[in-house]
């Protein structure tokens, strides 16, 4: 087998197993129970999808997944900040 | 260099699944905070680890545009956890449930 072949079934797999992360993350977001709960398992989605896109990019061989990843991982933070800031407060800005 | 590149992505891709499991299986909100910062520290750094590698051979210079997301996550998800843990806290207290039950 060689190196370029492994590196190949590598990321099949790698991609399989984010994907199942995925998966178990919709269920916690789904199932709850409380709303705490979905935030997290929303933060975990984001974070689980965007090292999904990195895979897609080693995989393809251009670093234009790079900045998807990046606006990604961006985007997550400021949403759960704000989810959270909600639960806590009521109201996002104040 | 394609074999370690492989072993890191793996590697990288098997903790993040593990904290979604955890994150699925364990009881109370204060248990299931824990497991995902295994995904989002480790797993991400491993996998960033294995793309700089890849594209370092690919590319025949050193590529070290990943780091920016390392230190993206690395700054964002301890401040994310804290504030929703407050969230959670006051909410059981506002509805007079033991954080710890």
């Amino acid at each position: 087998m060689s190196g370029t072949s492994f590196l190949s079934a590598a990321l099949v797999l790698a991609q399989g197993l984010l994907g199942l992360a995925m998966v178990f993350a919709v269920v916690r977001l789904l199932r709850g129970p409380r709303a705490q709960d979905r935030v997290l398992a929303l933060d975990t989605l984001y974070v689980n999808g965007m090292l999904l896109v990195l895979t897609f990019g080693i995989r393809t061989g251009t670093t234009l997944y790079f900045e998807a990843a990046l606006v990604i991982g961006a985007l997550g933070f400021v949403s759960t900040a704000a989810a959270a800031k909600f639960l806590l407060r009521g109201e996002v800005i104040e | 260099m394609n074999w370690a590149a492989g072993i890191l992505i793996v590697l990288g891709a098997a903790l993040a699944l593990s904290g979604s499991l955890g994150l699925l299986r364990l009881k109370s909100f204060y248990e299931r905070v824990h497991p995902p910062t295994m995904g989002t520290t480790l797993g991400t750094g491993l996998i960033l680890a294995g793309s700089m590698l890849h594209f370092s051979v690919l590319g025949d210079r050193p590529v070290l545009h990943e780091v920016l997301i390392g230190a993206l996550m690395t700054v964002t998800t301890p401040v994310t956890y804290a504030l929703l843990v407050r969230a959670a806290l006051h909410r059981d207290h506002a509805e007079g449930r033991d954080p710890g039950a």
